[in-house]
């Protein structure tokens, strides 16, 4: 309870609370916000007749524009609140109100993946004694040897001629080269709390590996990770747009920011008049991971004064 | 010391050869066939040419075989043929490498002086409007994916105000190099025109060079100003500090002789963690502002199954991240004669 009311007392940490919130709302309400031409496929942004040039937005006042097409006076073809992308004909505003959802799928199960791998990997090493923690190690420091945009670019590459382009291309390449910062942070803390007294005391009694390992030593060392892990979410989304913008994430014409901000590629002689296909994907992403990484640090400051300071990338 | 060092450099080959596994272990997800068609100039012409190549390239032998026959080329510097550089991977990288290179050293320039100098001034101002500022910025800047700022640098000082052009050199440049008298010796642009005392030459490359330098930099200045900060507010509320205030020493000597050298130790260490950030850049900067570099090219590469290449690319960027990391241990045990005793 001290905790959250020290949280929201700072406005920072207050203002990435309000944009989550914003967000989570968006992502609950798309169906109302943006309802789908095709039930069955809502992540598909919906495509509005076939001009080369990307249709400006159909309202100067874009609010004005969302408020008919959610009470049904306008289709979202109409009136495109917030622009179309030029060829295909994606609607912005459908596709930035679905990319929510999106972008919450991306972040969440990006993260968790990366911190249950981590958690796995970082408890064997080191509650295994030496050998098995050395060995281990080194694996991870081979795959901390890639540079990790680099080395998902190349994982997607391979994966997309067998599981075709998709989030669940990405996401994995994402991942493989994820867990390594948390296996390494609980690997830490573990050894610290492995020689408490409560420990022994449950060898002792005769309590098994993993019982030990999950009653006794995680709850008390997992906490710093999970932090980190809160302060990662954003630059997941962003690594996740970053490899949708260049054409190894979501397909095309999928609702997600990165692979919407990729239309803009073919328009940057013409960005000025046509301001609006970079402007609401970007200040979409940029919000959302701002929100994040607002929340991530405030909780750090909260919860773990020790890891003030720390960065990660 | 030595010990450290020796230590260190045995560990090298072993992560080398782990880098080396996994490269080949991502290569070979791929289905015999798909990897015999990597190897394919034009299309075949008959029905069982990939099964001849297949064959020929032994690409269904045990796994280890392939490997060590993988490994024999790459040792020799045959990577394979790039199909996106028309040219064979390992010239692919010396041809595009200057541009990169060029790219990235610029990039220094604001990482520096934003990173580590007003990082130093906003702990000496700390929680005063400075701080305050930078650290918003910092923020801000930390949550803005590359590829957008680079949209709206476009946006601004391409599209609007045609200030600055993306690509790397406009087309009389282009011609100049081909038929005039302007002669490579770096491929890197800027440098090469003081060589031949061409300003105008090198006035319209850095023209070019603005915007992706902005782009590739600020991120690691962002990451740079925390840890300065934040490292140097630690040093200043050392003891030694105090007593080295209490004895009357100026402020600036205090700052900058005793606080300083001490704060900027833990920033070494970032010496890594940079080299990584440039090299993620450079793919989306590179992609962003269509210069054609190491990144550009590897990006195409990714997207249009050029395996070869992105592997090539791939083994580049992290044998390069292991010797980086390699120098900045040893630089870090060199200054801080603390860590030889760990």
């Amino acid at each position: 309870m001290k905790t959250i009311k020290q949280l929201l007392r700072n406005p920072l940490s207050l203002t990435g609370f309000v944009l989550l919130l914003f967000f989570a709302g968006v992502a609950i309400a798309a169906p109302w916000l943006a309802p789908p031409a095709r039930a069955w496929e809502p992540y598909r942004i919906i495509q509005c007749g076939f001009s080369p040039t990307p249709a400006p937005p159909g309202d100067p006042n874009p609010f004005r524009a969302i408020a008919k097409v959610v009470t049904g006076q306008a289709t979202l073809c109409q009136v495109h609140p917030f622009g179309t992308t030029g060829e295909g004909q994606y609607d912005i505003y459908y596709g930035v109100v679905w990319g929510t959802r999106t972008a919450f799928q991306v972040g969440l199960i990006i993260t968790g993946a990366c911190v249950l791998i981590g958690v796995v990997v970082g408890s064997i090493a080191a509650y295994f004694g030496r050998w098995v923690g050395e060995i281990v190690m080194r694996i991870t420091d081979v795959f901390m040897a890639f540079p990790f945009l680099v080395a998902a670019m190349t994982i997607a590459a391979v994966l997309q001629p067998k599981i075709g382009r998709g989030l669940v291309t990405a996401m994995i390449a994402l991942i493989v080269f994820g867990w390594m910062t948390y296996s390494r942070l609980i690997r830490g803390d573990i050894l610290a709390v492995k020689e408490r007294d409560y420990v022994q005391a449950a060898r002792a009694a005769g309590a098994g590996h993993l019982r030990i390992i999950l009653r006794h030593i995680l709850p008390n060392a997992i906490f710093p990770t999970l932090v980190l892990a809160s302060m990662d979410i954003g630059s997941y989304v962003i690594s996740f747009a970053a490899l949708s913008f260049l054409g190894l994430g979501a397909e095309i014409g999928y609702a997600d920011w990165g692979q919407m901000l990729s239309f803009a590629r073919n328009w940057i002689a013409r960005l000025n008049e046509y301001w609006w296909i970079i402007f609401y994907p970007g200040m979409a992403i940029l919000l959302f991971v701002l929100a994040w990484n607002l929340v991530g640090d405030a909780l750090r400051d909260v919860l773990d004064p020790r890891l003030r300071g720390r960065i990660t990338v | 010391m030595i010990a450290y060092i020796v230590r260190r450099l045995l560990i090298l080959p072993l992560v080398l050869f782990g880098v080396t596994v996994f490269i080949f272990g991502i290569f070979s997800l791929l289905d015999p066939v798909m990897r015999a068609s990597l190897y394919v100039r034009d299309v075949p012409k008959t029905a069982d040419a990939l099964q001849r190549i297949i064959e020929k390239y032994g690409l269904d032998d045990p796994i280890h075989i392939q490997y060590w026959r993988w490994i024999n080329q790459v040792v020799r510097g045959n990577f394979g043929w790039s199909k996106t550089a028309q040219r064979p991977v390992l010239q692919a990288i010396g041809h595009y490498l200057p541009a990169s290179l060029e790219l990235a050293l610029w990039a220094m320039v604001p990482v520096i002086l934003g990173g580590i100098v007003l990082g130093i001034l906003s702990a000496l101002h700390h929680n005063r409007p400075l701080d305050h500022t930078t650290r918003v910025f910092a923020l801000i800047g930390w949550s803005f994916p590359s590829y957008v700022y680079g949209l709206l640098l476009l946006m601004v000082f391409y599209a609007t105000l045609r200030w600055f052009p993306p690509g790397r050199i406009s087309d009389w440049v282009t011609r100049e190099v081909i038929v005039g008298t302007f002669r490579q010796y770096t491929g890197m642009y800027t440098l090469d025109a003081i060589l031949n005392l061409r300003p105008d030459v090198f006035a319209d490359a850095l023209r070019h060079l603005i915007m992706p330098v902005l782009t590739l930099s600020y991120i690691q200045w962002a990451l740079l100003l925390r840890v300065t900060r934040s490292s140097m507010l630690e040093t200043l509320r050392q003891e030694y500090v105090m007593t080295a205030r209490a004895k009357g020493l100026k402020e600036w000597v205090v700052v900058y002789k005793h606080a300083t050298r001490n704060a900027l130790i833990p920033v070494v260490t970032m010496g890594g963690l940079l080299l990584i950030g440039l090299l993620n850049g450079v793919v989306i900067t590179e992609t962003v502002f269509n210069y054609p570099g190491l990144g550009q090219w590897a990006a195409r590469a990714a997207t249009t199954f050029d395996m070869l290449s992105v592997l090539g690319f791939s083994l580049f960027g992290s044998t390069l991240l292991v010797f980086g990391n390699l120098a900045v241990d040893v630089l870090y045990a060199v200054i801080d004669p603390r860590i030889r005793l760990e």
